[in-house]
């Protein structure tokens, strides 16, 4: 009996296994919590694209891609042990969508030498690479998202932001404090004032700073928040009549979900993003053929080509790509995460590359490098049409102004080799 | 000029605090009648509330599992409930619930400790957090009853007219009022001149008394919890037409803490008290302190200011004192 068990369970255990040969990708994803209807996206449209190189291309370089899913709910201790689980499964790459894991984990992947990809969030100053050997956060980090704002104010406003008010309405986390040092210093530059407006999560109770701002009349607001924060704070802009058009959010704050639920009051509202939106790409056709059809979508493919789908999936793509450069450079599919890295830091996604994979235009042209993990730092804006109910790419993508944001990077990121005595490495 | 900023901050500060007595009232009810303090109540405002939603765009239960299970696609039922209608099957639905609970539940723990029916309720919390995702799915919903949202004009024109200011109110919020004025109206008739809120009142002063002379325990239970189901569905209402309906709205309870404990556990005016308490109390200290401290005052202030009457009233402004002798 106790020999049929062990027999069983170790059946179970092979089957639940990756098999050696697969490359791990684990997907630390949140349905769960007070965050889960925007981890729920983005994990859909990041699995979603490995099942299509699964499923089309036979995964990379004949390597089938495995993205074993572990539920943090945004909650970092879980994090923290979804990391732990995981690990030894030959993980090469962590994609955690929090900053908080992710500050928790840039001390575990820089010990096990695995390879920690935040695009978009995280810490900002990993961007450089001599610093933070195993951390990439291409295509754009927080500062970047802070100084694209801030150009396109400046266009907004003539080319001259002296005199005007910006208010900042942020997540007081970790996450929603990242843009404060540098707005500090671009306000500065230009003249215009600050006024930092925190707001407790989750923040579905916000009157306090929404009639502050009614009364301070900014000209604009800028909004680094996440979940519910998102939906009220466009809400509360709405009741206040203050205009839409002058109210931009980050790219987490510029989904489906957050619009969605103030109706046509959120018409005209915008946010950054560095990536597409929308079906209108070539790659959907292959989805539509060898993932949703066959009915191999994660959640039906309910949620193809919404604002977070999309950055999950150029997340992937990004990945992906890495994956493929590496091979190319070990001469292996086999890879492992220190050869993953090298992938990495010799990653070129050109435009040429986008239109290949079926995604021209989609983001911005990476080029990584030992000392840049950050890639160029280019975002563009989208406005909501509440008529039509999707986002609308209204600028190409900007360059931030590097000028104030590569001494801020190196900086931080000194202070942090200081801290843990890292010798620069390139 | 100030002075008529400060007046804003504190109108609208009350106004959030009659929202966050919404929630409270429900907490209140069930711990009224029985003692036990109902971990699930946030929980019950976002299953209300997505019950509602669910109902009114005529999405199909579980559709989610019906399509993994049987290979098919289904996802809406192809019509649309109005919101009365609407409001009416959420109402029966909590009701079905309220039994659920007392048979599945309540029944297997009368005579326990009622830190084991508080445990009974976290775990209820969880298994409702669930349900609700399984049945109605994770998404971000849009609850629209028809409540209007947004500055009133004619309040902003008033006061700009007679102060040379115009003050924000929110209409949601004046509703909220209206709403929460009803309800509690309702609930204290309720409770003083029916046969069955004077049944309720017995129970809750003396589980054995009213036992004694024939007040069915079971009975009673099933009614209060049905009452804080539909206390869960007007309070999920209100929130849920604010932010959408979502995880979050169970965590509206979180506010509801401290006006608990402010406005006392067994009272149905302290849960509105301390409400308009802690509302005002947050929103002052925020546009006064706030900006001298850091700001984002008003989750750990609401707390404080209720930690701070419990001093001098350990048993809330309203709730009964307990004189215990050895």
């Amino acid at each position: 009996m106790k020999l049929k068990l062990a027999t069983v369970a170790l059946g179970a255990i092979l089957a639940a296994a990756p098999a050696m040969a697969d490359l791990v990708v684990p997907n630390l994803s949140y349905r769960t919590g007070p965050y889960g209807a925007n981890g729920t996206q983005y994990a859909d449209g990041f699995n979603d694209y490995f099942t299509l190189l699964n499923e089309r291309d036979g995964g990379i370089g004949g390597e089938k891609i495995q993205t074993p899913e572990c539920e943090t709910a945004y909650n970092t201790e879980k994090g923290v042990e979804c990391y732990e689980a995981t690990k030894g499964s030959g993980a090469l790459v962590y994609n955690p969508l929090s900053t908080g894991i992710t500050y928790q984990l840039i001390p575990k992947v820089s010990a096990d030498k695995i390879v920690l990809y935040t695009p978009g969030y995280g810490r900002t100053s990993a961007k450089n690479g001599s610093v933070f050997e195993w951390v990439f956060n291409a295509p754009a980090n927080y500062w970047d998202g802070a100084s694209v704002a801030v150009k396109y104010l400046l266009d907004q406003s003539g080319g001259d932001l002296k005199g005007k008010k910006v208010a900042l309405v942020y997540h007081n986390s970790a996450y929603g404090k990242e843009p404060i040092r540098t707005l500090q210093d671009l306000s500065k530059k230009h003249g215009f004032t600050l006024t930092e407006l925190p707001i407790d999560p989750p923040g579905q109770e916000q009157k306090s700073q929404w009639l502050q701002i009614r009364r301070d009349k900014p000209d604009y607001v800028l909004m680094w928040g996440w979940g519910v924060m998102n939906q009220t704070a466009i809400q509360e802009a709405a009741n206040i009549r203050f205009p839409m058009e002058n109210f931009i959010g980050v790219w987490w704050s510029g989904s489906e979900v957050d619009v969605l639920p103030v109706g046509a009051a959120a018409h005209g509202y915008k946010s950054l993003t560095f990536n597409g939106v929308g079906t209108d790409y070539p790659v959907y056709a292959d989805m539509k053929k060898f993932v949703i059809e066959p009915g191999k979508a994660s959640q039906g493919g309910q949620f193809v080509g919404s604002a977070l789908y999309s950055r999950g999936m150029y997340a992937a793509v990004v990945i992906a790509e890495a994956i493929k450069k590496a091979q190319e450079l070990a001469g292996t599919p086999a890879i492992n995460a220190t050869q993953l890295r090298d992938g990495f830091e010799a990653l070129g996604i050109t435009p040429a590359r986008l239109t290949e994979i079926g995604l021209p235009d989609f983001g911005p042209e990476i080029k990584m490098s030992c000392d840049n993990h950050g890639g160029s730092g280019m975002a563009r804006i989208q406005q909501w049409d509440a008529n039509a109910k999707k986002w609308s790419l209204i600028t190409e993508f900007t360059e931030p102004d590097q000028e104030v944001l590569n001494p801020l990077i190196a900086a931080d990121s000194e202070a942090f080799a200081k801290e843990f005595n890292i010798t620069p490495r390139c | 000029m100030e002075f008529l900023y400060a007046s804003e901050v504190l109108v609208n500060g009350l106004m959030a605090g009659v929202m966050y007595s919404l929630v409270a009232l429900g907490f209140v009810l069930i711990y009224k009648a029985s003692g036990v303090f109902n971990y699930a109540q946030g929980v019950m405002a976002l299953f209300a509330a997505m019950t509602l939603v669910g109902i009114m765009e005529g999405r199909v239960p579980f559709a989610h599992l019906i399509n993994a299970a049987f290979g098919v696609h289904v996802d809406r039922f192809g019509w649309t409930v109005p919101a009365i209608f609407g409001i009416a099957l959420t109402a029966l639905i909590m009701v079905g619930l309220a039994i659920a609970v007392e048979k599945l539940v309540l029944k297997h723990l009368v005579g326990q400790e009622p830190i084991i029916l508080f445990m009974a309720t976290i775990g209820l919390a969880w298994f409702l957090e669930g349900l609700g995702d399984v049945m109605w799915g994770a998404d971000v919903k849009v609850l629209d009853v028809g409540l209007p949202q947004g500055i009133s004009d004619s309040i902003e024109t008033a006061t700009n007219n007679w102060l040379g200011y115009g003050f924000f109110i929110d209409r949601l919020d004046i509703w909220a009022t209206v709403i929460a004025a009803a309800l509690v109206a309702a609930l204290v008739g309720f409770s003083q001149y029916t046969k069955q809120g004077r049944a309720m009142r017995a129970v809750a002063d003396d589980h054995q008394a009213a036992l004694s002379v024939g007040i069915s325990l079971r009975f009673i239970w099933i009614m209060v919890w049905s009452i804080a189901g539909f206390v869960a569905l007007v309070a999920g209402i209100m929130w849920g037409t604010k932010s959408g309906v979502q995880f979050s709205l169970s965590l509206i309870a979180l506010k509801a803490l401290p006006v608990l404990m402010l406005g006392g556990f067994t009272s149905i005016p302290g849960a509105i008290v301390g409400g308009l308490i802690i509302g005002m109390g947050e929103k002052l200290f925020e546009y006064f302190i706030g900006p001298m401290v850091g700001g984002a005052t008003e989750n750990w202030f609401a707390y404080v200011l209720a930690l701070l009457f419990l001093v001098f009233r350990p048993q809330g402004l309203f709730g009964e004192r307990i004189i215990e002798r050895v």
